[in-house]
């Protein structure tokens, strides 16, 4: 099995991402001009001093756009630079393009703005009351909780919060436009979208698509980040570029780009759930406010998947939630693997832990008296194929579970100021675009006269080994060595229309894709092997580089077949498009089938809580994932430990701490803290379940990109546990992230006690 | 004229020396393997190595490249990836990262790669530790860091078994480095730079890892002075009085002196949580007390063991108590000019115990949210004087004066302590910011005073 493809320039620093791609002389820099209000109208702009600063090219507005000054992707709720108003701290107004950063930054400093203040709303449940959302609210069914509510022993209402999270992709964003001939405009963008880039780009230019070229080699990590968001930034190259005729570069620097991004959406839920007797779940209701920020964004569809996930892995009969997208005065909060379905299931994990501890028992036990079995509905409609039993019991088995229990409970009896805690994250997670239409994708595949094989498609490589994947189902179908397939550049003069990277289904899809094409081709070079071989195609097979007949190597290798069948006159390239079946879903009803398959998984969690100091360090992860069966396992191995660290993350130490007007206080990597080395599990230990029911995904290899980061809730209910064994009375707000404030305020009964 | 070996070719550049190292080496070398992730030594993605003669020896660090100026890099080796690239093969560290799939989206390999290349060239032990804590100072966001672990754990094995030789000969005979790095040691001893007088009106650069954080487009518009060109040599004395520490010392070379070691074991546990080896490598002992952060840990540190400090100009010299040279936020007894030259530790300090204590957001590489330290002189179960400073608690680190005051002839007991937590609260105003909220600090400072008897005295 192949390491990722990118392996050997990643070590030795030859990758090349935006920041390194070779500038044409003449090139200029950009830098954005942007709001420190988070909502007002703008009184006066005067950016005469910055434009006749020495080294500025030019100082561009709103009413120099020559398109449509327009980048919402879902909703055309969002100007590319503000016009009279401004609606977030962060909100371009103006671009500064300069012969260097230096000047550019220089020339910022000399715009002058007055604003007249609105009131600003920051609280998706002010949001709320006021009735302002970004799009219309949804509302999911399924049984009547009303008729439930009545047959439950046991009933539990709360509120749970979660925050947002920074991507924190290591390489920020940015963008290199260069101008061509005719109006054509050459666009390299860090995205995972280059579509969402060329029609952005297109709109605000006021061109045909065809004059867009987008080209995308890889990214430093995207997490969702550059889903959407990339626009912008090619879109205001882009602009510049067409005003000033020449090459215009904008890589944002850490801070820029943390506070003009948007996020992971912070939620604020409210729920309720209901027990009977033997602890099934019968019923569940829940709101979810997504603190939209200012613009729709991925908003919507993000809204959506919280509620596709609102009962996570549990069978509950009858559910009843509604999901309001908030408008708020913050930058528009964006797409981050699992694209709102972790904030789904941490308010149902939130429900059960909740109820457990008012009823005296381990969480576990509702958790696992209601995991979904195959044939189960969830609250869509769709059907259940589950493995969420097999990964539960597989878990509980090969990591001891019981004996994890009565060792930790032994510890805690044994330390006072020391105390474990535990719990298990056990997590289903539904694959497909939900937004039907995207489920699509396209590949080219040439082979060339050499034998060798250059493949295109509409995958963006961030890191994930998509591209690997992509050689690997391309070598394997036509029966040759890696080695002889070169992936190419993310282009969209190569393929078009492509969906972004983005949902966990970039490999399925493509994938498919490029199998299409090869078997295309392969179809054709079986003719041209049974024909110079004088033998039936059915005979031939294609291994390792050699044409076999019946299993015996022939004369024959591939090289000398590739030759053969060009000479012949045959075509040895192929464009081929993939769509997967059965996938639909009508939101007038709110059911369908919108998911290709789901994956499913059961993670535990032991972490050592130092009460004195409130600081924890996390002790194990111990993970049993369904991966299928994983086309390559060191790729789907990095994908959930990062994922589930990720998740961890989110659930801890990263908190987004926003002020009342509406400004990112944690601003810098100085105050927004991700994992580092030794924040990660002790022991992280992460085993497939190698499970064989038929599904859609490339190879029968499960994707992996978003589902493991969910694993990362059960960090926050472990360290929960922990603070309950020292102090059993306390009370502890749900409200992720668990910093060491929350921690110890906890500990020492700040919040109150019980 | 800046001049230094880059990789292997000697450099003469007029470029403004206040430009971080980075710039050069990306835009004006177009070295594009080193990375930028953030500007603030926060990630490690701009990681490279600084070779220097110290006392006759060549000795490499790592630090980040986005916080080092291009003046101090005057006289020295400067490693970037493309030093250590071999022709057409990776060297074992590029081998080991590969194998165990350490690498995602890349953007942060390189940083990695270069730190590991910094292990290689100052192996102390053998043990696995030592190779994690020189990534420390670096952020991967894709692989959740087992991978990079395992790898580490892969290098330490390779490195072990190469035992002969100086430093640098086992580092090139293990393949972490290439074989010119056998020449540097000449080649930079020829190297001759002559230093420019010039007439300086902008900043006193140590280390530059606050100026560069905090000043970073202001400090290229003037001359600064550049006062910590060359690691100093000879860090600490010890005098009649005490301990005398050079104000250039770094953070590393504090924390590796045996006598700093011998007298305040605690240094080691601070050591550690004091931002990253990177950071640590270039920050000097001078930079964190003038920077005045309200939370710098060396501040704290020094308070508690009653340092002094002398502050040299063309008017002379001068010596002040740490205590009196804080005055307000950011205000300092100290004019523009005064460089601080030394840092003096009472004798008396030596005879007591200490102890340091840091909670921040993230345990490692993070400013703390409060920190404390705690020097305490026993007179047998009752305590002769005792002095605990704290941050984050005011504008300035401080020490809690009534607090000492109160604990000087009690004996160590549970209600000492819980009478000193509360007294501690009455003397000190923090404010809510990124790093907490009034009252997790207030919370935090009892829970800090706690845990340094817990650590000294095994009670609470
Ligand atoms: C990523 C990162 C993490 C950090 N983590 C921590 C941490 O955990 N704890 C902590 O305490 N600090 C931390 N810091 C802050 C910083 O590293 C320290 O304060 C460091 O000791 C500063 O020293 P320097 O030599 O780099 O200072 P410089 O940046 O060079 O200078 C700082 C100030 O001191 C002045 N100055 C420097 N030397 C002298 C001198 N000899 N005489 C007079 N004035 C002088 C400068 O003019 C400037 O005003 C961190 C910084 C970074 C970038
Ligand atoms: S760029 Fe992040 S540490 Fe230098
Ligand atoms: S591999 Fe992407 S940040 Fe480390």
């Amino acid at each position: 099995m192949i390491s990722n493809i990118d392996t050997y320039s990643h070590v030795r620093g030859e990758s090349i991402y935006l920041d390194d791609i070779p500038l044409q002389v003449g090139t200029l820099f950009a830098k954005v001009f942007d709001s420190t209000v988070a909502h007002a109208h703008i009184k006066h702009l005067d950016i005469s001093k910055a434009k006749n600063y020495p080294g500025v090219r030019a100082v561009i507005i709103h009413s120099d756009i020559t398109g449509e000054n327009q980048i919402g992707g879902i909703i055309p709720d969002e100007p590319l630079l503000a016009e009279n108003m401004v609606d977030f701290i962060g909100m371009p107004i103006a671009i500064v393009v300069a012969e260097n950063e230096h000047i550019a930054k220089k020339a910022l400093k000399l715009i002058e703005i007055e604003y007249e203040p609105l009131p600003i709303i920051v609280d998706p449940r002010e949001a709320h009351r006021q009735g302002k959302y970004l799009s219309t609210p949804r509302h999911f069914n399924l049984g009547d909780t009303e008729i439930a509510w009545s047959n439950c022993a046991h009933i539990f209402e709360g509120k749970a919060e979660s925050g947002g999270q920074e991507h924190l992709y290591i390489e920020t964003q940015g963008a290199y436009a260069v101008p061509g001939e005719n109006g054509f405009i050459k666009v390299y963008s860090s995205t995972q979208g280059p579509t969402a880039v060329q029609k952005t780009v297109s709109r605000v230019l006021g061109k045909p698509m065809h004059q867009v070229e987008v080209d995308t080699t890889r990214l430093g990590g995207g997490f969702g980040g550059k889903e959407d968001q990339a626009s912008t930034w090619g879109a205001m190259c882009a602009v510049a570029a067409h005003i000033t005729k020449s090459p215009v570069k904008y890589s944002l620097d850490r801070m820029e780009d943390m506070r003009m991004t948007g996020k992971r959406h912070p939620y604020s839920s409210d729920y309720k759930i209901g027990l009977d007797k033997d602890l099934n779940i019968i019923a569940y209701e829940a709101q979810y406010y997504q603190n939209g920020g200012a613009a729709a964004d991925l908003s919507p569809a993000i809204l959506e998947r919280t509620l596709f996930h609102a009962t996570n892995t549990y069978n509950i009969p009858n559910v009843k939630t509604s999901a309001y997208p908030c408008k708020t005065n913050l930058p528009p909060n964006t797409a981050f693997r699992g694209f709102g379905g972790p904030q789904g299931m941490f308010v149902i994990e939130t429900a059960i832990v909740q109820a457990a501890e008012a009823l005296g028992i381990e969480p576990h036990v509702i958790q696992h008296k209601n995991l979904l079995k195959t044939g189960d509905e969830f609250p869509y409609g769709q059907k259940v194929v589950s493995e969420a039993i097999e990964c539960w019991t597989e878990a509980e088995t090969q990591f001891n579970f019981q004996e994890k229990i009565k060792s930790i409970e032994a510890f805690n009896n044994k330390n006072q100021l020391i105390k474990k805690g535990y719990a298990i994250m056990p997590i289903c997670f539904g694959i497909s675009f939900t937004k039907t239409m995207l489920n699509q994708a396209r590949s080219l595949v040439h082979v060339y006269t050499d034998g060798s094989v250059l493949i295109t498609t509409g995958a963006v490589e961030m890191g994930q080994g998509v591209n690997t994947k992509m050689v690997q189902v391309a070598a394997k179908t036509l029966g040759i060595d890696e080695s002889f397939v070169k992936i190419n550049s993310t282009n969209t003069f190569r393929i078009a229309n492509t969906s972004p990277t983005a949902a966990s289904a970039t490999a399925d899809l493509n994938g498919k894709a490029v199998e299409i094409a090869c078997n295309k081709i392969k179809e054709r070079l079986l003719i041209s092997a049974a024909e110079d071989l004088g033998v039936s195609e059915s005979d031939i097979a294609f291994v390792k580089n050699e044409i076999y007949i019946n299993g015996e190597k022939s004369k024959l290798s591939w090289k000398d077949l590739i030759f053969s069948t060009y000479a012949k006159r045959v075509s040895l390239s192929e464009h081929a498009h993939y769509t997967p079946p059965d996938i639909h879903f009508d939101t007038n009803t709110e059911k369908g089938h919108p998911f290709a398959y789901h994956v499913f998984g059961t993670s535990i969690f032991e972490i050592t809580l130092d009460c004195i100091r409130g600081r924890y360090t996390v002790d194990s992860a111990q993970v049993i994932h369904d991966a299928g069966q994983t086309m390559n396992e060191k790729i789907d191995l990095g994908q959930c430990e990062g994922a589930l660290v990720q998740g961890m993350g989110w659930m801890t130490m990263e908190e987004l701490i926003y002020d009342k007007e509406g400004r990112l206080r944690s601003n810098a990597l100085s105050t927004y803290k991700v994992p580092d080395i030794y924040s990660v599990p002790k022991d992280l230990d992460i085993r497939f379940l190698k499970t064989e029911k038929t599904n859609l995904a490339i190879l029968q290899s499960k994707a992996v990109g978003e589902p493991p980061l969910m694993y990362g809730i059960g960090a926050y209910f472990a360290i929960r546990n922990a603070i309950k064994a020292f102090n059993p009375k306390a009370l502890v707000p749900f409200d992720a992230p668990a910093t060491h404030e929350k921690i110890l305020l906890a500990l020492y009964g700040k919040y109150g006690e019980i | 004229m800046i001049s230094f070996i880059l990789n292997n070719k000697i450099i003469h550049t007029l470029t403004n020396p206040a430009t971080p190292l980075l710039d050069f080496i990306r835009y004006e070398s177009n070295l594009k393997g080193t990375k930028i992730g953030c500007r603030e030594g926060d990630c490690g993605a701009c990681t490279i190595l600084v070779g220097e003669i110290i006392n006759d020896k060549l000795s490499y660090r790592s630090v980040t490249s986005c916080l080092f100026p291009l003046a101090n890099a005057v006289g020295k080796h400067i490693v970037t990836i493309e030093g250590i690239n071999r022709e057409g093969a990776l060297n074992p560290i590029q081998e080991a990262m590969s194998n165990q799939n350490a690498t995602q989206c890349g953007f942060c390999t390189v940083g990695f790669v270069m730190s590991l290349t910094g292990y290689a060239l100052n192996k102390k032990g053998h043990e696995k530790e030592e190779a994690i804590a020189s990534i420390d100072g670096n952020i991967c966001r894709c692989t959740g860091y087992k991978s990079i672990e395992k790898a580490a754990g892969d290098i330490v094995n390779h490195c072990n078994a190469f035992a002969e030789g100086s430093k640098i000969e086992r580092a090139i005979a293990c393949g972490a480095v290439p074989a010119y790095f056998q020449g540097i040691e000449d080649t930079l001893k020829e190297l001759t730079n002559t230093k420019e007088d010039i007439e300086a009106n902008g900043w006193t650069i140590g280390g530059g890892t606050d100026l560069y954080v905090q000043k970073h487009d202001e400090l290229l518009d003037v001359k600064n002075e550049f006062i910590s060109q060359q690691l100093v040599h000879e860090p600490i004395k010890i005098t009649d009085s005490g301990i005398e520490l050079d104000g250039r010392c770094t953070v590393t070379q504090f924390v590796n002196e045996p006598l700093i070691m011998e007298h305040f074991p605690c240094v080691k546990g601070l050591g550690v949580l004091v931002s990253s080896t990177p950071i640590r490598n270039m920050a000097t002992l001078a930079g964190n007390l003038v920077n005045a952060s309200p939370i710098g840990d060396m501040s704290i540190l020094f308070l508690a063991l009653n340092a002094s400090i002398e502050l040299t100009s063309a008017q002379g010299i001068r010596s002040v108590s740490l205590s009196q040279f804080y005055q307000g936020y950011k205000k300092l007894d100290k004019t523009k000019e005064e460089i601080l030259t030394k840092i003096l530790i009472p004798k008396r300090a030596t005879l007591g115990s200490v102890n340091f204590e840091k909670v921040s957001k993230r345990t490692w590489l993070d400013i703390a949210s409060v920190n404390s330290a705690f020097w305490i002189e026993l007179d047998g179960n009752n305590i002769k004087e005792a002095r605990i400073s704290a941050g984050g608690v005011g504008p300035t680190p401080a020490i809690l004066t009534q607090t000492s005051t109160f604990l000087k002839g009690k004996n160590i007991s549970s209600q000492t302590i819980s009478e000193a937590c509360e007294m501690a609260q009455n003397e000190v105003s923090p404010i809510s910011d990124a790093r907490g909220t009034v009252e997790y600090k207030k919370l935090l400072l009892s829970q800090l005073i706690k845990a340094h008897f817990l650590e000294l005295f095994g009670i609470v």
